[in-house]
């Protein structure tokens, strides 16, 4: 009797209508990676020998490209219902940049406890707080504006075996499909894959004017969400930046009368060489 | 031992970038006492790979490869890797290039330096030039993993002929179900126009031209030069021109060797990503515009007048020199 009971039940569960059911009316589990990192209009300087980024009077933003992923993230959660969470790698000095997302409208952050020192180590942070968590969509900028080095999200995807699409300007779900739309040199690609999926996003996954400026609402819940922080997880670095540079002061500006255009030519073809 | 470097083609002919990473890699075997190993997809022949300084090139023909597949190519190239025992990989920074580096890097356990600019400092340890701060500035990376990939930034080191006689060989890398788990559905690319990715010359346009329907001058001129097409942040913003064309530091860098900017004011993050550009030209009629600090050549005038008699003149002198 017993037995009867539980494989009919078991048969039900096993329903692919009632798979299908509960797919769509499971929401969708986002993480969004924050970087912390200076506002576009900064001055770039190094202390310490040209070993270290100079903060001193430096505005700290969220990534630029993140920022564009993060609120693609909130029309999934206001369109199509998803839960939305942020993370950083990094000090206690990035709290502000994540409770700036939480005002925008994440629901929660997690911030693991420890310096971003490379690409790999950031990765590997990131893939265990997925991995931990169980998320369906990874967001992350396709290159952090300070270190440019493009390959946090990749390498996230390539550690837990998700798909992953780059420079992803464009994204739909549908239960466990997802389109994406990745641009290319020249052009662009539509692309169909399934989740979990990671995806690095720049500008064109929204549009600027869809970027939101957080309001005092916003704010104030932004106080009150939880903010995770967790211990990073003990593994190697595979590079290390040991030392910057800034480009050498340009040489003078050579001018050319408009009536003159002639000089411009004979400029860029003998001297320049590059007509 | 090689070094490996995966050369791009297109339509069974290689890039230019292809020619560009290849003499690159020779640079690399040529400090570390070793030789080039070329991996291909698709591409009719080993072409002037050899030119370059290509000593041997893995051919893999497969036709479920005949469109870019960022997992199966880095699979291929993983196993190529291992092959020829290859310690140091490069690639170059095309959007591809760029999606597959990472993928391979975990694969391969290698670490990875992006945007670099020059030959290694030091092969032990490795160490490389790369640019950071979206060109604001340089940064010295030090790789300390067994196996290596270097993304070599366009245009930073040129093409460097070497005469090497290139042998090929068939390579057909086992590749797995999962390798594609991602489908092109389509692919949307104008065939008949420059890409800024691949440019020589870009002709740039900003505010100061007022509206969209004054791009056919910045497109004549661009069309005499076989230039690619950009834009300002702003214009993009305001939807004059759609935002592939937008370059700077939130937009596509340019690293081309002309860039010509029209009514462009030259905000510190416009400046940022054209900076990698070999010779700027400005065009602008406010002679205090910030533009003027960080170009080789300007001219101050109205742009509406200076462009099309530009493009006339250009036009003779092309005719003249060809």
């Amino acid at each position: 009797m017993h037995a009867q009971y539980f494989s009919s039940v078991f048969m039900y569960l096993r329903n692919p209508f009632i798979i299908f059911i509960y797919k769509i009316l499971r929401y969708m589990k986002i993480l969004v990676c924050i970087s912390h990192v200076p506002d576009t209009t900064s001055k770039i300087n190094f202390s310490e020998g040209d070993t270290k980024f100079d903060t001193a009077g430096v505005q700290f933003v969220i990534n630029p490209n993140d920022e564009f992923g993060l609120t693609r993230a909130m029309w999934f959660k206001e369109k199509q219902g998803a839960t939305v969470d942020v993370v950083n790698v990094g000090g206690t000095e990035t709290e502000p940049t994540l409770r700036k997302a939480l005002a925008i409208g994440a629901d929660s952050a997690i911030r693991v406890n420890t310096p971003a020192t490379d690409g790999i180590y950031v990765a590997k942070q990131i893939a265990k707080v997925a991995q931990d968590g169980g998320y369906d969509l990874i967001i992350a900028g396709r290159e952090s504006i300070d270190y440019n080095g493009g390959m946090v999200p990749g390498m996230v995807a390539g550690l837990i075996g998700a798909n992953f699409v780059n420079t992803c300007i464009g994204l739909e779900v549908e239960g466990n499909e997802a389109t994406a739309i990745r641009e290319i040199d020249g052009g662009k690609e539509t692309l169909k894959t399934n989740l979990p999926l990671v995806i690095g996003t720049q500008k064109g996954i929204v549009q600027e004017s869809d970027l939101r400026i957080p309001n005092m609402r916003g704010i104030m819940q932004a106080r009150k969400k939880p903010l995770n922080v967790v211990e990073p997880v003990d593994t190697a670095t595979h590079s290390e930046a040991v030392k910057f540079e800034k480009p050498k002061p340009k040489g003078d500006i050579k001018l050319v009368d408009a009536d003159n255009l002639d000089e411009l030519i004979n400029l860029l073809h003998n001297e320049a060489k590059v007509i | 031992m090689s070094v490996l470097v995966y050369t791009e083609s297109e339509e069974g002919q290689f890039k230019k970038t292809a020619f560009e990473v290849a003499s690159y890699a020779k640079g690399v075997a040529d400090m570390l006492g070793t030789e080039v190993t070329a991996i291909s997809f698709n591409a009719q022949s080993a072409g002037d790979l050899g030119k370059y300084g290509v000593s041997k090139v893995l051919k893999v023909n497969d036709e479920k490869l005949q469109k870019f597949n960022a997992k199966a190519y880095a699979d291929a190239i993983k196993q190529a890797a291992e092959k020829e025992g290859s310690k140091v990989i490069v690639v170059s920074q095309s959007a591809n290039a760029k999606y597959l580096a990472p993928l391979l890097a975990v694969q391969l356990e290698a670490g990875y330096a992006s945007n670099v600019v020059a030959l290694p400092e030091g092969t032990d340890p490795l160490q490389v030039k790369r640019t950071a701060f979206t060109n604001k500035a340089f940064n010295f990376t030090k790789l300390s993993t067994d196996v290596k990939i270097i993304g070599l930034s366009k245009n930073a080191f040129g093409l460097k002929e070497n005469q090497t006689d290139a042998t090929e060989e068939d390579f057909s890398p086992s590749l797995s179900e999962g390798d594609f788990a991602i489908n092109v559905v389509s692919v949307d690319k104008a065939a008949d126009k420059v890409t800024i990715a691949d440019a020589e010359i870009v002709v740039s346009g900003g505010r100061g031209l007022k509206g969209p329907e004054n791009w056919g001058m910045v497109e004549d001129l661009a069309e005499t030069l076989g230039a690619a097409t950009a834009c300002s942040k702003p214009v993009s913003d305001m939807g004059w021109r759609p935002h592939s064309e937008h370059v700077g530091q939130t937009g596509k860098p340019v690293a081309a060797n002309l860039y010509i900017a029209i009514g462009i004011s030259g905000a510190i993050q416009h400046l940022a990503g054209v900076s990698a550009s070999k010779t700027k030209v400005v065009i602008n009629n406010d002679p205090e515009a910030p533009f003027f600090k960080a170009a080789d050549y300007g001219v101050v005038g109205d742009a509406f007048e200076i462009v099309p008699k530009l493009t006339e003149k250009l036009k003779e002198f092309k005719a003249g020199n060809s």
